[in-house]
């Protein structure tokens, strides 16, 4: 590990006055050694990530951005808000940035919270194109700490990005090394009989989906960095026993979800995405890539802790520690067994609604690890399974449907989204109150969406005077993903009115999370918190999940809204809004 | 007629050799730095090596080779697929070439029409081609085609076949394939309706994904008129090779 690489928190510092700051970046090809290959990375000032820019609420602020490769470049300020000719999206808000060019980003800083920024040039960001980006608030901020640290996390491959896409659509499971096996077949035999295991490979055989795809891209390839370390490094962080610690926890990924959590300590989430929310204890929460959240903890004993990310797949993990003195550290945790996808992932009904048959014992589980359960067993027993059943229209009376209690289940409709899309969610539904994938059993205390609660209320209380509804679908096999079966090459903009009040719902057709990022707007999740719902940059969609949010169309210009996994918006998962006077009339 | 066998046996390693330049050069392509954070350009090269392979058999060993590939974007592409089979001691060798424009026209199937070509010491053929191929469900990789020669014979052929992993790196593959004659075809042996099966069954260990030895078993037999014609000329009917190779793709 170089020296150089090393950056904890590298405060760029401003040249001007405390409201006028100008910063200069410079994006080149640097030799990293991160694996103990040497390998060329893109950077930001020569290092990954780049160095934290930090920013004051209110402050105008000037970048100088020059491009010493030979190819294109941008950056995209992540979840800030800002005029859309500083958005930084090549082909979008503006051309990029040319080999050799500088271009000048300047505007003035309306929020404050934890964020980042990073290419929106092809893969460079896979390439070590990334930055936190903290913003000082105008006002106190309603909690308290004693010190702080950027914890930023990513995933780096030593191959270059574009052969790691090719792989994909040459073999979309090149990467997945747990796929079912005739030895995992004869296991599962013992552990639940016969007739149940065949009866789970032939549902999925029958869909043509696999349920051991959690990563695409996973620790075959991938070594996962806190602050650009690998874990042998232990990137640690220093506290005096009593303090409270902020941690600022950043997932700059390409592709990987982290469990975050810090074994022996409670940690208390303060913001996500940059925004207060009212605090709430956890021993564990996932981050989604793209997402940010703020943690305060507070060690008491004069001992080591690790900060331990494991990856959503369990293929790897990214390590760091707190420890009140260098030198030291904690054990490491192991791992936790792989997740694996259920019925709930395919957008099923389980049990609930009369749709399939359950014992009682099933019906509490809201979703089935492992597969103990007779989850994709029932698929035989239920209208409608396999791909050619989907293509139907779907009946319209589900029985036992009108009494259910439950967040509103929409039936997915007719349209299975053409050859871009390999399934359909028949049932999709809430599930924001779930942990997600692996996290359902772990006897700690798991952060969920609903626990997300806004500190102010939003300053749009009127209701939304118009729906949008996007499908995010994908053909896993070709390694295709749009929205609504459409690519971004083969999609039109969805119009906006200035000033519209919005609702956008999302259906996840795949058996894949998404971080879904919108640029230029805020997302106020509708987690059931009313006035209170929070506001997001980054809103992760579960597989089979249904969920809307509410936004305000306060903003003129063409906005992307994308699935932030870099090969899946390589690969088309990218739409784009355009706000303008006239909204959709214009179209 | 030695010379033309001479001729053919020269092309046939020609064309092996002229494989191993394209994997070469395969594993050397990139695909184009996408500037535009969108999803073009991907256009992506494929080249698979299936069977690359010694069969032992009684009386006349072979080298084989079955291998396809593509160059294109993701719903349309060029794809070649090419066969055959190179006999030790002299004797007849033959060898299958298609290259076929394919269109993805639902998520799962792709209908691909073109040329096939085929070099045979009795005699080289053309054929117009119309097939489809794409994953079944349960994972079964299909690839079903009809076949039209410049004689104007109508011909079909269906393959199946399907990865069980036993373990994440070491797969066997079952494979089996149909050919159907509309006619009989006097010079190629052929006699109406189904004219011969072959199942097979490899065994490989992916180094890599992209590098896998193997070791299998094929087994061929010739059905109907097509089997009487090969008694009353005096050919085996059955065909059991042990075969060892190397599947590689890039
Ligand atoms: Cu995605």
């Amino acid at each position: 590990m170089k020296g150089f690489l090393f950056i904890g928190l590298a405060v760029w510092a401003a040249t001007a006055s405390a409201w006028a700051g100008e910063y200069n970046l410079v994006i080149d090809q640097t030799t990293v050694d991160i694996t103990g290959r040497e390998r060329t990375a893109v950077t930001i000032n020569g290092a990954v990530p780049g160095p934290a820019l930090r920013w004051r609420e209110g402050e105008e602020v000037t970048l100088h951005v020059t491009n010493r490769l030979d190819e294109p470049t941008s950056i995209h300020w992540h979840g800030v808000i800002v005029p859309n000719s500083m958005d930084g999206v090549p082909g979008i808000s503006f051309e990029h940035i040319h080999p050799g060019g500088t271009f000048t980003y300047r505007f003035t800083v309306k929020q404050s919270g934890t964020y980042w920024y990073h290419s929106h040039s092809g893969l460079q960001e896979q390439s070590g194109m990334y930055s936190p980006l903290l913003i000082d608030p105008a006002k106190p901020e309603p909690f308290r700490y004693d010190r702080e640290y950027v914890v930023m996390l990513s995933d780096w491959t030593d191959e270059h990005p574009d052969r790691v896409l090719a792989k994909l659509k040459k073999q979309s499971g090149y990467y997945n090394f747990h796929k079912p096996t005739v030895v995992d077949f004869f296991r599962d035999i013992g552990k639940k009989g016969w007739r149940e295991t065949l009866s789970d490979r032939l549902a999925w055989g029958r869909m043509r989906m696999d349920p051991t795809d959690i990563a695409d891209v996973t620790g075959y390839t991938y070594t996962f960095l806190i602050n650009g370390q690998p874990p042998e490094a232990n990137w640690t962080a220093l506290f005096k026993p009593g303090e409270r610690v902020r941690l600022r926890f950043i997932n700059a990924a390409s592709m990987t979800y982290f469990d975050l959590r810090i074994p022996g300590l409670k940690m208390e989430v303060v913001q996500a995405d940059g925004q207060d929310t009212e605090p709430v204890a956890v021993d564990e929460f996932r981050i989604a890539v793209s997402e940010t959240y703020d943690v305060i903890v507070a060690p008491q004993e004069d001992r080591a802790y690790t900060i331990f990310a494991e990856a959503m797949d369990r293929s790897g993990y990214a390590r760091g520690t707190l420890a009140p003195r260098t030198g030291i550290e904690a054990p490491i945790p192991a791992m936790r067994p792989r997740p694996v996808r259920t019925m709930a992932d395919m957008g099923m009904a389980e049990g609930a609604h009369g749709m399939a048959s359950k014992s009682p014992a099933q019906e509490k589980e809201t979703t089935m690890p492992e597969m103990d359960h007779d989850g994709p067993g029932d698929m035989g027993a239920m209208p409608g399974m396999d791909h050619g059943a989907m293509n139907q229209e779907p009946g319209h009376a589900m029985p036992g449907m009108a009494e259910s209690t439950e967040p509103p289940t929409v039936m997915h409709g007719p349209d299975t989204h053409g050859k871009g899309n390999s399934m359909v969610a028949m049932m999709p539904r809430s599930r924001l109150a779930e942990p997600g994938a692996g996290l359902e059993h772990t006897g700690t205390r798991v952060l969920a969406y609903t626990d997300l609660r806004a500190r102010e209320p939003g300053y749009d209380r009127r209701p939304p005077e118009r729906e949008i509804e996007l499908h995010l679908t994908g053909n896993m096999d070709r390694y295709i993903w749009g929205f609504n079966g459409k690519k971004y090459s083969e999609s039109e903009p969805i119009p906006m009115r200035y000033g519209e009040r919005l609702r956008v719902v999302l259906v996840n057709d795949t058996m894949m999370e998404h971080p879904l990022h919108l640029h230029g707007m805020w997302m106020e999740l509708e987690n059931g918190n009313g006035e209170h719902n929070p506001r997001k940059f980054t809103i992760n969609v579960k597989p089979g999940e249904r969920l809307s949010f509410l936004m305000t169309a306060d903003a003129l210009g063409a906005w992307p809204f994308h699935c932030h996994l870099g090969y899946h918006m390589a690969a088309g998962m990218m739409a784009h809004a355009v706000v303008s006077e006239h909204g959709a009339e214009a179209h | 007629m030695a010379n033309v066998s001479d001729v053919i046996h020269g092309i046939v390693r020609f064309g092996t050799v002229l494989l191993m330049a394209v994997l070469a050069l395969a594993w050397r392509a990139e695909p184009a730095a996408a500037d535009e954070p969108s999803d073009e350009p991907t256009y992506v090269t494929f080249v698979e090596a299936d069977q690359f392979e010694y069969r032992a058999r009684k009386g006349n060993d072979a080298f084989g080779w079955e291998a396809q590939g593509w160059v294109g974007g993701d719903y349309d592409k060029v794809w070649f697929k090419t066969r055959g089979e190179d006999v030790v001691n002299g004797g007849a060798t033959d060898a299958e070439l298609q290259l076929l424009y394919s269109r993805t026209v639902s998520a799962f199937w792709d209908v691909q029409a073109g040329a096939r070509y085929d070099v045979k010491p009795n005699p080289s053929r053309g054929y117009a081609v119309l097939g489809v191929q794409g994953l079944a469900p349960y994972f079964f990789e299909v690839d079903a085609a009809a076949f039209v020669s410049d004689e104007g014979d109508v011909s079909a052929r269906l393959e199946a076949e399907y990865d069980l992993l036993i373990t994440q790196r070491l797969i066997a593959k079952p494979s089996v394939e149909v050919n159907v004659a509309l006619q009989e075809v006097e010079e190629l042996g052929l006699g109406s309706g189904v004219t011969e099966v072959e199942a097979e069954l490899r065994l490989r260990y992916e180094i890599v994904r992209e590098v896998a030895p193997y070791v299998g078993v094929s087994w061929e037999t010739k059905v109907g008129p097509t089997a009487d014609m090969a008694r009353r000329n005096g050919q085996d009917v059955d065909d059991v090779a042990f075969v060892a190779g190397l599947r590689a793709w890039f």
